[in-house]
């Protein structure tokens, strides 16, 4: 396209416009983790390391910080094989009622994380006895089903049906050909669901605060929570700056294993 | 066929021979979970909205009644207020979003060297990945009215309010419409603008008369995210809405107290995003998702 200087100074100046709305505000966060002022006085007076080791020594944060990786761990276990099953089920077998299954995979995401809420936290807390850990793993791995899906789905398609082939023709059962054709191309594409379905679990607030049970706090929920506290607010702060610069990591990991991550969630 | 199967009469046998219960087979966990566990109570949900709340005992009457979309709808009560001031919310997130989005796209596509594109794309699409909460927290300490940090560097801030809930709304969301944006403006290929430069038009008038009418479906596209993503949200608004109220905040208020009603503004909020689904899927958008 041959566009007009002025046309590339222009476009050239929006992109580093976005740049700082998106990076300035993480930014200050993470600056202001060791800001010397209670009250975020900017520019900063000082700096100091001590909001970070209160941080670490706070029970409150260790005890949600521990909640949110188990209940991510095991969603995403459980949303790694209801997901592979329903993507090997969806991509090699032509049904009626296939489109139904895939609207139904994506249902869960697409409706607004407060109709999900709302809807399990009625259903929990009427028929099921009420809401402990158990309802929190289970509202966070029915979320994170569509992401390992997605993944799973998108790696079979492109896979084809050509190696299945050749293996049965090889004389390999059909569970011998998902363990040593299927199951090892699909790996990566897994490893790579299985971390942003842990990141989706990790970050959630919606529906973790219509699920989870009395007295269990995942991180959001306590960040959440202490956000009101001012004599909390630097602790709130490191934990918020802490979670800035580990979320890079993932999208480091899921952009080196899987090549099939263009725009889906 | 000359595979070696298991003997027969084993079940491996059995399955061989019936791709009908493979499928069952695969299916059985995945769907009792999904059916049981999420579509069931989202049906209920959707029924409840049709019953009461009797007002003396809190407990729920199963008769069939429109009342609480009536309330909904009644211009004396302040929930259709709410209703209109949701969906001007989320058209202007989206509008903000599909303003920004075009030009930073064009940018990445067609200007920005291809040997930094990679790095530049994960540059805007990286915040996607951090934490929601974080993200509006540190919206509240830039927006803070006492000593934010617009306040102490400007010298000017929104403050906590409708404005806010804007820009930090289009701020979660401006990457869910960049990546269709961005997709949708590389798959233009370069000859068609380079014919229309050749028979002599402008930037401008190439950008008005070719680029746009072909992003248009990548833009609709990433519509549907800030649209659908801003009407259910609730949080953004209690953080840095200030007293502002839309019908996610409804929702959280009253399910405790009076289900039905708030499963009425859910439903109505699902009807919304429904209806603007609808309206969209006529322009071919939807396979672009």
């Amino acid at each position: 396209m041959i566009l007009s200087r002025t046309a590339k100074w222009t476009l050239g100046a929006v992109f580093a416009l976005v740049m700082l709305f998106i990076y300035v505000p993480l930014l200050v966060v993470v600056v202001n983790s060791f800001n010397v002022s209670l009250t975020f006085q900017w520019p900063p007076p000082g700096f100091t390391m001590e909001w970070w080791a209160r941080a670490i020594d706070n029970v409150g944060v260790r005890e949600a910080l521990l909640t949110s990786v188990g209940v991510a761990l095991i969603a995403t276990t459980i949303a790694l094989v209801l997901g592979t099953l329903t993507a090997v089920a969806l991509t090699q077998y032509a049904f009626f009622g296939r489109q139904s299954i895939s609207l139904l995979i994506i249902l869960p995401i697409a409706l607004p994380g407060i109709v999900t809420g709302v809807a399990l936290n009625t259903m929990f807390t009427s028929w099921l006895g009420g809401l402990t850990y158990l309802t929190l793993v289970v509202a966070h791995a029915t979320f994170c089903i569509v992401v390992i899906f997605n993944n799973a789905s998108a790696r079979l398609r492109r896979l084809g049906g050509n190696f299945v082939e050749a293996s049965m023709d090889l004389g390999a059962t059909r569970t011998t050909t998902f363990w040593r054709v299927t199951f090892p191309n699909m790996r990566s594409a897994l490893v790579a669901g299985a971390v942003l379905a842990f990141g989706l679990s990790f970050d959630e607030i919606i529906v973790t605060t219509f699920t989870a049970g009395p007295g269990i706090q995942t991180l959001p929920l306590w960040i959440f929570n202490n956000l009101f506290r001012p004599q909390q607010a630097p602790i709130v702060n490191v934990v918020a700056a802490a979670l800035i610069l580990v979320s890079i990591l993932p999208l480091y990991l899921a952009q080196r294993l899987s090549d099939d991550q263009t725009g889906d969630r | 066929m000359t595979t070696t199967e298991a003997p027969a009469g084993s079940p491996a046998a059995f399955l061989y021979r019936h791709p009908r219960a493979r499928l069952t087979g695969l299916l059985a966990l995945p769907m009792t979970w999904l059916v049981l566990l999420y579509l069931v109570p989202i049906v209920l949900l959707f029924v409840t909205a049709f019953w009461t709340t009797d007002s003396f005992t809190g407990n729920l009457q199963r008769t069939f009644t429109l009342e609480n979309f009536a309330r909904v709808l009644d211009p004396s009560q302040p929930f259709l207020t709410t209703a209109l001031r949701t969906l001007a919310v989320a058209v202007s997130v989206t509008v903000v979003s599909i303003i920004l989005a075009v030009p930073l796209s064009l940018f990445l596509a067609k200007i920005a060297q291809p040997r930094w594109r990679p790095l530049l794309v994960a540059l805007v699409v990286t915040p996607l990945w951090a934490s929601y909460l974080v993200k509006v927290y540190a919206w509240r300490t830039m927006l803070n009215p006492e000593g934010g940090f617009l306040e102490s560097t400007l010298g000017f801030s929104t403050g906590y309010g409708w404005v806010a809930v804007v820009v930090v709304l289009t701020y979660l969301w401006l990457p869910y419409m960049v990546l269709p944006v961005y997709v949708g403006m590389q798959n233009v290929p370069p000859s068609l603008l380079d014919a229309s430069s050749d028979l002599g038009a402008r930037s401008w008038r190439t950008f008005r008369s070719v680029l746009l009418p072909l992003v248009k479906p990548a833009i609709i596209a990433g519509s549907v995210f800030t649209f659908s993503l801003s009407l259910g949200d609730y949080i953004t608004v209690q953080l840095v809405g200030g007293k502002a109220q839309m019908l996610g905040n409804v929702v959280y208020g009253t399910f405790a107290t009076d289900l039905p009603f708030a499963a009425a503004i859910a439903s109505l909020t699902v009807l919304i995003m429904i209806g603007y689904l609808a309206a969209i899927s006529r322009t071919g958008a939807l396979e672009n998702l």
